[in-house]
């Protein structure tokens, strides 16, 4: 079985060990860097431009989004006419059951995948090696993952956490299990590493009858499906094999062709930091002899419907996964993906993800609190997902649930505090009677204060003390 | 001009220091300052803990204490966005608080953007002969965008060696209570801000916002770095004069 995020602790357990790993702070943090700085190069360059494309992007996704089922039934309706075949999974199950149904009917036992989020998320090649087909990751950083039977901790780079000399290791022993094995001399040179790849999947490619993708976005007008990425091995995916089933959230549409424009502009810029993305593959529907003959799209609900009924959560739904959230963020910087327990890492999975699958267990809980605030994410987000706002919000649900008992008191015991003037005083008074005395370690959460900083001396007179002190003497 | 001030809870109670150097600072300048002594807390930890209603209670006592206010000077940045960011979020349209807040929301300024924007002044005539580093927070630079103002203010102080904070626009990692809540990641981040601040050679650092100050004054401390915090204000109302006396 592959690897799965089941099971992993809560986000402040996984994170303290996250901050204690030496060598994937430094792979972090040289990674995020490299790509902030390559981001704000190209996203300056174009000047107001930028805002006014950030504008566009999001309103074009929250029109469709308002009017999704309109935009979806015309989606299905122009697939249809190109020659596709449209499934609806309202969950994971069934959409793996459609998948899994679709590629037995071929006779193959064995895919090619294009990297997918959405097949991440219903952790489709689980669902497929339970049914005896083997699902091969064609994506560099994923085949990485998939040799290693780690875990994706980037959306873009999912092996971000890796070094090159992890990687090189992760390819001698592992390679020869899934294919034609990695030659015994490979160095951790990166053009080493990619030849060493480029040879084992080329078989795969060749060889594979079925493919599986996900797609950056579909156009309802015209039924197009784009994918984007930078290796050229989607693309091999996408038009070697006879069959190909792409997953798509019903997030994805955008309504027409041209609406593509403000999009191949926001989302290189944001993700890659690239000006243009190098290989952008467009299909609709089946052509003859050109390509796959055979064409599915599943479109994928599995709770999405449930967070377009949110009015503050719902702009999550704008996210066309370019990951400049994750590569600003100071908290996913020192403790990396893994920690978030779910394939979508860093401020966009801390609002997503309890979205998609509720806040029912601790781990879902704590993701709205794995942030400082600090609002770099929605400083840089493509299409303006207030993500500070939607963690708050998320954070209300969660102090309205069951539990979190000392915390409430906690709260009240303040707002009674602060409900009068005179008690806040009061409090103040004793506070400065008790100066001196304040122990250096605090017992119980405050700990994790003292733990590693000071705390401040508390003065002998409050501010308000000092005021009307001075107003009478005058 | 008569300026409220609202000095935040976290001034009041442990930093009054700053609160002081506001008075002098104003009054230097030639404005009169009052003080509404109902005012208490902005309400942003139960905010950003996900305590709404506490939150808009606080909100509600906040309006109605400053409601009649010319003009709200509030020595935080964090506290002064609570308030023009979050109470319109806080309150149902056509509501009281809304009104209140539609009228009132205007007239509240950080320190920093009240002397540049509404005095016009960048020179206020300090005297402050140290090397110091500024550290835009977070609610100074995104949410309210203060831009260079601090800056500005910070330029025209004899005697003072402004020095360039290297990733200064990075969270220190404080956010209220991830700082326990997450004290892991939190003090990381917070190590790491240090580490930025003790490379300049700086003497003093400086910000807009105390709770920020408290988090990498912590760890400056903790470390034993020999470097110390001042709120900007401390460091704009002093003069030559005053700076003898000390």
């Amino acid at each position: 079985m592959s690897a799965t995020f089941l099971g992993m602790p809560p986000f402040p357990e996984a994170a303290k060990r996250a901050v204690e790993d030496s060598r994937t702070r430094h792979n972090l943090h040289k990674a995020t860097h490299t790509i902030r700085a390559k981001r704000t190069r190209v996203v300056d360059e174009l000047g107001d431009d930028w805002q006014r494309l950030r504008a566009e992007g999001e309103r074009i996704k929250t029109h469709t989004l308002r009017h999704l089922d309109h935009y979806l039934e015309r989606l299905e309706e122009s697939v249809q006419r190109a020659g596709g075949t449209v499934h609806w999974a309202s969950d994971a199950a069934e959409a793996n059951a459609i998948i899994t149904r679709l590629i037995r009917r071929t006779g193959e036992t064995e895919v090619v995948k294009v990297k997918s989020m959405a097949t991440q998320e219903i952790e489709l090649n689980n669902a497929l090696e339970a049914a005896g087909i083997t699902a091969y990751e064609t994506d560099l950083a994923e085949l990485i993952v998939q040799l290693g039977e780690d875990l994706p901790s980037h959306i873009l780079v999912p092996a971000i956490h890796l070094g090159r000399a992890q990687i090189r290791e992760i390819f001698l022993q592992r390679m020869g299990e899934w294919g034609r094995p990695a030659p015994p001399d490979l160095t951790d040179d990166p053009h080493a590493l990619a030849e060493a790849s480029r040879v084992h999947l080329r078989e795969l490619f060749l060889r594979s009858k079925v493919a599986v993708s996900g797609a950056n976005f579909a156009v309802a007008d015209s039924g197009t499906l784009l994918v984007l990425e930078s290796e050229g091995n989607g693309r091999m995916c996408l038009t070697l094999p006879e069959t190909l089933i792409s997953v798509v959230g019903i997030e994805k549409i955008v309504p027409t062709w041209s609406d593509l424009e403000v999009f191949m502009q926001l989302l290189p810029r944001s993700s890659t930091g690239e000006r243009m993305n190098p290989y952008t593959s467009t299909w609709t529907g089946v052509t003859p002899g050109d390509g796959p003959q055979d064409f599915h799209l599943v479109l994928l609900d599995n709770g999405r419907t449930d967070v377009l009924a949110d009015t503050v959560g719902r702009q999550a739904l704008r996210c066309i996964r370019c990951s400049a959230c994750l590569n600003i963020c100071p908290v996913y910087e020192r403790v990396g993906g893994h920690a978030y327990g779910s394939v979508y890492p860093g401020p966009i999975g801390a609002i997503l993800t309890p979205q998609l699958q509720g806040m029912a267990s601790k781990v879902d809980e704590a993701l709205p609190y794995a942030s400082s605030l600090c609002g770099a994410c929605y400083e840089v987000c493509p299409v303006a997902i207030d993500i500070p706002e939607v963690l708050v919000h998320l954070r209300e649900k969660v102090a309205e649930s069951k539990g979190h008992v000392s915390e409430k008191a906690l709260m009240a015991g303040a707002e009674a505090v602060f409900g009068s003037a005179t008690a806040l005083d009061a409090v103040q008074r004793a506070a400065g009677l008790a100066r001196g005395v304040v122990p250096r370690h605090l017992p119980g959460p405050a700990g994790k204060w003292t733990d590693t900083r000071d705390l401040p001396d508390v003065p002998a007179r409050s501010f308000r003390q000092w005021w009307n002190e001075r107003e009478d003497g005058r | 001009m008569r300026i409220a001030l609202f000095i935040t809870c976290v001034n009041d109670t442990l930093f009054p220091d700053t609160g002081r150097a506001v008075v002098r600072l104003l009054e230097r300048l030639g404005h009169e300052v009052v003080f509404p002594t109902d005012q208490t807390c902005c309400g942003q930890m139960h905010y950003n803990t996900g305590y709404r209603r506490p939150a808009a209670r606080l909100a509600v006592r906040f309006a109605r204490t400053f409601e009649n206010a010319d003009a709200v000077v509030v020595p935080s940045a964090s506290c002064a966005a609570m308030i023009r960011d979050n109470y319109p979020r806080l309150s149902r349209s056509g509501s009281r608080l809304a009104r209140r807040m539609d009228s009132l929301a205007p007239r509240v300024y950080d320190l920093t953007e009240f002397l540049v924007d509404v005095l016009e002044v960048t020179d206020v005539g300090a005297y402050y002969p140290h090397k110091v580093v500024y550290h835009p927070t977070c609610h100074g630079l995104r949410f309210l965008g203060l831009g260079d103002r601090p800056y500005r203010l910070l330029r025209a102080v004899r005697g003072l060696e402004l020095l360039e904070l290297p990733e200064a626009t990075e969270c220190c990692g404080f956010g209220g209570t991830f700082s326990v809540k997450n004290g892991d990641v939190s003090s990381a981040m917070g190590f790491d801000k240090a580490r930025h601040v003790v490379e300049t050679g700086a003497e003093v650092l400086c910000a807009v916002d105390n709770s920020c100050l408290m988090h990498i004054g912590g760890t400056l401390s903790r470390q034993r770095s020999g470097l110390r915090t001042a709120h900007i204000a401390e460091i704009l109302a002093s003069t030559e004069k005053e700076y003898a006396r000390t």
